[in-house]
């Protein structure tokens, strides 16, 4: 689940390669990596980010060990916590109590702590694979439009600008409407999952493959490309040993931007009903519960809305600052 | 409006050699080829949601006439849906009889029952048997009250504490407002809008969110759409408050700015005139494809203000399996995407000189 991120993070070094054994005897030879792990490491803001981003994957990760030392399982019934008259939960703050850190859900008093908790697993896995499946797609395509031009450049450009045209989120909800149940020997929430993953990714790749079809125009007639041409290096091998490792740093500030996209994303689609399917829990389906009780528990809003604000903002606060670390124009 | 250039030739998106001006075949020429851009591209988005919702219940197994007649219905009614409304021919011959429906109407037959479906058709809902033209028609004015009235506050907002925000750079406003605007951008509609509702609409009562439409009750109309448009446009104006800064900071740099000021112009002048001007340029970019693309925003908006607009009814339809009002609101989305990219494509060349049209 973390592969994008550490794919990335291990990737955003690989400039180090080509500049550091650059003739620099005593003085400190700064690769380009290096810098940007510098500046990131001086960006406060940036770093906050960075731990409650590392902060919700262990979440996510461990939620059944934090589930079963803090909380309930997820999909236990608590009646004796809901008000039988009004089917809120008794006690003030919608429940919460030592036993139950968020208070329980209305109506059947499920353990909200234990829901979010476990929603932050479908949320990150999510959002990272369809980043995964974007960048892969985005990267691939981007490259080959950029570096053959010409009629392939034309139709992977034109089907790039069709499915920016797409009116995705109806498109999606559609689309998941009628998947059905059972495929490909999954069943129930890993079918929904699955398609959650590939659709998002499959209409996220284009942004990735605009901006690496652009830098790859430019690289590819520099001479080191040119160079490596005329020591008979093969298609492939430009491709993917010259050009790739150029293309790591814009790939790398789309990937930590697109995440937070992605967690709204599949937030919106659970709100919809087209997220993953009850009881799993998610958090846009938790706030989707929440519109018929904002008025008589409004705890239950606050709580998920608060999880996906939080999220997104880290990975937003992160993102900000990989960009703003990697920007060869920025001199701080 | 597009020919009138400025001079001849020019750098940035020129395709055609130096020298050659934008004369008013040429402008034609790129209108036609827009066009039938626009055209074709709007066959595919047909096409292939078409292919999606006929093939995939094909494929798992759902009969789309069943779904039009319910599950208890008897062989007969089922195969004379299936005749009337054609659900037996090939996919592509449907496609074909949908398009043309599209232009020209169609009619249903089924021996001696015909139904006419003028144009343009976009079949029967599979729920309660209506026209889906008359039902999206219907819901439209609502979308596009809730559409109209977010995006003239996203921008005035948005612009204006961006460029605020640049000439002030690393003040306690430029600080202050672009953490609102980050949170802005981090927090999901459907959230905004519940507190909104909880705080506003319950807890202080001031505002009925029960819609009316704009030509029985503007006051109610009004009201009842102040929630909606302030929390989509919050996370516009957010979106480009931080874009409007970055693009005004980047252009407060360049060489032409130094020459405005070295020249004497005033600062207003260089400001409102010479750096506004580049700044709307990615503005419009992402105003054309934004405006476009609400139809998502609006999807949420609606749903969680329990707005009638074209978004609520299609999560209604997708959780009727109401397959023809789903492509019609799909179709209708795609064509106001097209639409407003073709719209700011031509008003690019109004705004930049630079850019010829090509």
């Amino acid at each position: 689940m973390t592969a994008p991120l550490h794919d990335t993070g291990a990737a955003g070094t690989a400039p180090t390669d080509v500049t550091a054994d650059m003739p620099a005897h005593r003085i400190e030879g700064r690769s380009p990596g290096r810098i940007a792990w510098m500046r990131l490491k001086r960006d406060k803001v940036a770093l906050a980010g960075g731990v409650v981003v590392v902060l919700l994957v262990l979440v996510a990760v461990f939620a059944p060990v934090i589930v079963s030392l803090l909380g309930h399982p997820p999909n236990e019934f608590h009646e004796d916590r809901i008000d039988p008259l009004f089917g809120t939960p008794t006690g003030k703050w919608g429940g919460m109590s030592s036993d139950f850190l968020f208070g329980v859900e209305p109506v059947n008093g499920r353990d909200v702590f234990s829901r979010v908790v476990h929603g932050a697993r479908i949320s990150l896995l999510v959002a990272f694979l369809a980043a995964f499946v974007a960048v892969l797609l985005g990267t691939f395509f981007g490259i080959v439009a950029g570096y053959f031009g010409g009629w392939i450049d034309s139709l992977i450009s034109r089907t790039m600008d069709l499915l920016l045209a797409f009116p995705q989120l109806l498109f999606i909800i559609a689309l998941i409407s009628v998947v059905p149940n059972k495929l490909w020997g999954f069943t129930g929430s890993g079918v929904r999952m699955g398609v959650l993953v590939v659709v998002i990714g499959f209409f996220g790749w284009p942004y990735i493959g605009r901006i690496v079809r652009g830098q790859t125009f430019s690289l590819r007639e520099r001479e080191y490309v040119e160079a490596a041409r005329g020591l008979g290096a093969g298609r492939t091998y430009i491709l993917f040993r010259e050009l790739l490792p150029n293309l790591v740093a814009p790939i790398t500030v789309y990937t930590t931007l697109m995440i937070p996209t992605n967690i709204l994303t599949e937030a919106a689609l659970s709100f919809l009903g087209a997220g993953v399917k009850p009881p799993t829990p998610s958090w846009g389906q938790m706030l989707s519960k929440a519109v018929s009780t904002y008025d008589t528990d409004p705890t239950f809003m606050v709580i998920p809305g608060l999880a996906i604000f939080v999220t997104v903002l880290a990975f937003n606060l992160l993102g900000d600052g990989v960009r703003d670390a990697l920007d060869p124009k920025a001199n701080r | 409006m597009a020919a009138r250039g400025g001079p001849p030739g020019g750098a940035g998106r020129l395709r055609h050699p130096p020298g050659a001006t934008a004369r008013p075949s040429t402008v034609l020429a790129y209108l036609i080829r827009r066009l039938t851009a626009v055209v074709v591209m709007l066959l595919i988005v047909t096409l292939a949601t078409f292919a999606i919702f006929f093939m995939i219940p094909k494929l798992t197994g759902t009969d789309p006439a069943l779904l039009f007649v319910g599950k208890q219905a008897d062989p007969a009614a089922i195969e004379g849906i299936r005749e009337k409304m054609g659900l037996s021919d090939p996919v592509l011959v449907q496609f074909w009889k949908f398009v043309e429906g599209l232009v020209a109407g169609r009619d249903y037959a089924n021996g001696v029952d015909v139904t006419h479906c003028p144009a343009p058709c976009f079949g029967y809902s599979f729920r309660n048997e209506q026209e889906v033209w008359p039902v999206l028609t219907s819901r439209l004015p609502v979308t596009l009250s809730l559409a109209a009235g977010a995006c003239l506050l996203w921008v005035i907002g948005g612009v204006a504490a961006g460029v605020v925000s640049a000439l002030k750079r690393g003040s306690v406003w430029d600080r202050s407002a672009m953490s609102v605007a980050l949170a802005g951008v981090s927090l999901p509609i459907y959230f905004t809008g519940l507190v909104s509702l909880a705080i506003f609409s319950y807890a202080l009562d001031l505002i009925n969110v029960d819609y009316e439409p704009l030509t029985q009750n503007p006051g109610k109309w009004f009201e009842s759409l102040i929630l909606p448009w302030i929390t989509l446009a919050f996370l516009y104006a957010a979106m480009y408050a931080r874009l409007t800064r970055a693009t005004m900071l980047e252009i407060l740099g360049e060489d032409y700015i130094r020459t405005a000021r070295a020249k004497g112009l005033g600062e207003g002048v260089v400001i409102g005139k010479h750096a506004m001007r580049s700044t709307m340029t990615p503005i419009l970019t992402i105003l054309g494809l934004d405006l476009g693309a609400l139809l998502g925003g609006a999807v949420l908006t609606e749903t969680t203000f329990n707005l009638p607009g074209l978004g609520q009814g299609a999560v209604r339809a997708i959780s009727d399996k109401d397959l023809p009002i789903i492509l019609g609101v799909t179709l209708i989305a795609a064509f106001f995407i097209v639409i407003a990219n073709l719209v700011v494509d031509l008003l690019y060349a109004v705004i930049d000189p630079r850019v010829r049209l090509s």
